[in-house]
């Protein structure tokens, strides 16, 4: 434990010790304010735009559509994935397709999805579902294979319906690659939808960056971006986390 | 041999012979799924199977359309070589100094996990717009799996292995050369598929959002001048190309798992 408390204070510290750097190097001039601004004028930018209330269009737009593409990715993925899982000559198939899945950069679909749907929210949510569902699909695959053979004979033994089966016996040993996998569909989700608000969209916040950037407005664009950032890494810092509780409960059983 | 085939075939050949016919089921059905979205919306966002590639091989004899597959190819390897050096550098270092690789370990996974899209405006105010901007963001990408990859392997290493290089005196070249690379080689090249496929994304998403040479670059000129054909025709390109890379790497790690196991 005392190691990694350690191993903790030397990463806050080198952390800490960057922002510092980077902070000290714009203050005394060795970097241009019109490439970054000090992190301190980061802060206080994000403050400002976060605050002030014109941003809460774009946040509802954004963190709404991020949902949705979530909740679909995680619905159809589960689904697919448990169909797969069933089916044995479907899987050869799918199997090669899913290990290259994600070899092609989603992102070039966004032009022909934008053409295909109109600018607007749609595009985006089907970008998100097309980067999130396979990681769901993969991870509910890898779920299902690993239910212990023993448990589902021992379902059989007690003569368990296939709801009980199923409630009982699959989906908690299930549970933990599921939730890899949802925790993989929300960033991928998220990065997804900022990025195609960012490339091509008329509201958002990946679309307020572009538009800071687009009229030099730095100070905005740090804010903005510094903002995103955090949401992002509190996100997934917070599933994180919560993962390796249930990985913690289920080694202590 | 041959007798006992004709006798009764063997299952997995039954089962490949299937495989294979699915397979082609398969391609089939999203061909012509591709097809149906083309003749719904009329060609109006996506062009039709058959005139997208009649559209890709006329491309393919233009001297400008190579101009750009050059830019993007040029970016690409550029940004591929530095991220597998410098990942592999890291890697190793990180993984052997297990401090060190605990400390930096959650730092690069956060940092995977992020939208690094939005990094893209302070890559261009540093680099400017050009090739070096490209290559940084491919870079950016690439870079994190490849140094975690190593970094896991390097670490899970079997003690003994180290401790017999010790024992025969074998000096750091040489250990490196005969025991690290070799126990560590199916991870490396996963790592090398991963950053592989993600610099490539980072180079097309630095190409789209603003440059004037390059595929990214061709696919979004082409959506804004209603140009249907060339964007997807581009879209096909990039996903041939994409989907052949990953299958040869695939491969190519499958063999070298077979090796050692």
């Amino acid at each position: 434990m005392t190691r990694g408390r350690a191993v903790l204070a030397v990463r806050v510290a080198v952390l800490a010790g960057c922002v510092l750097l980077l902070e000290i190097l714009c203050r005394i001039g060795v970097i241009n304010p019109l490439t970054v601004i000090p992190p301190s004028d980061m802060v206080a930018s994000m403050i400002e735009h976060v605050g002030s209330g014109d941003l809460d269009d774009n946040m509802i737009q954004t963190f709404s559509t991020i949902a949705t593409a979530f909740v679909l990715a995680v619905a159809l993925g589960t689904a697919s994935g448990a169909l797969l899982h069933r089916s044995s000559r479907l899987r050869d198939v799918v199997d090669p397709l899913l290990a290259s899945y994600y070899s092609v950069p989603t992102f070039i679909f966004y032009p022909l999805l934008v053409a295909l749907f109109a600018l607007g929210k749609t595009p985006l949510v089907v970008l998100g579902v097309l980067s999130a569902t396979p990681a769901v699909m993969m991870s509910t695959l890898a779920g299902l294979d690993g239910v212990p053979r023993v448990l589902l004979k021992l379902a059989r033994a007690q003569r368990l319906g296939p709801g009980r089966t199923f409630c009982w016996i699959v989906l908690p040993a299930a549970l933990p690659r599921l939730f890899t996998g949802f925790k993989l569909a929300l960033s991928y989700a998220l990065i997804g939808v900022i990025a195609g608000e960012f490339l091509l969209s008329a509201t958002g916040l990946g679309y307020a960056i572009s538009f800071a950037y687009q009229s030099f407005d730095n100070r905005a664009m740090y804010g903005l971006m510094l903002f995103v950032l955090l949401v992002a890494v509190v996100a997934n810092g917070c599933l994180y986390s919560w993962e390796g509780r249930l990985a913690r409960r289920r080694a202590g059983r | 041999m041959s007798d006992m085939a004709l006798e009764s075939p063997p299952p997995q050949r039954a089962r490949r012979g299937t495989k294979a016919l699915d397979s082609l089921i398969l391609l089939l059905l999203m061909l012509g799924l591709w097809q149906a979205v083309g003749s719904w919306t009329q060609g109006v966002a996506v062009s039709p199977p058959l005139q997208t590639f009649l559209y890709l091989a006329d491309l393919m004899t233009q001297s400008g359309f190579w101009g750009h597959v050059a830019a993007t190819m040029a970016a690409f390897l550029m940004a591929f070589a530095i991220s597998a050096v410098l990942g592999l550098g890291l890697g190793l270092v990180f993984g052997l100094r297990r401090f060190a690789g605990d400390v930096a370990e959650p730092v690069l996974a956060g940092f995977y996990t992020i939208p690094k899209v939005t990094l893209y405006p302070v890559v261009l105010l540093i680099f400017g717009l050009g090739t070096s901007a490209k290559v940084a963001f491919g870079v950016m990408h690439g870079l994190v799996p490849i140094t975690l990859l190593t970094l896991g392997a390097v670490r899970n290493l079997p003690a003994t292995l180290l401790r017999t290089a010790r024992v025969l005196r074998l000096p750091p070249g040489k250990t490196m050369a005969w025991i690290l690379v070799p126990a560590c080689l199916p991870d490396i090249i996963s790592g090398l598929r991963l950053s592989f496929s993600l610099s490539l994304l980072g180079v097309l998403i630095g190409e789209m959002f603003s440059s004037q040479r390059g595929l990214g670059f061709l696919l979004v000129s082409g959506m804004a001048q209603h140009n249907i054909p060339l964007s997807t025709a581009v879209v096909l390109l990039i996903v041939i190309i994409a989907i052949g890379a990953n299958m040869a790497m695939l491969r190519l790690s499958r063999r070298f798992t077979h090796r050692k196991a």
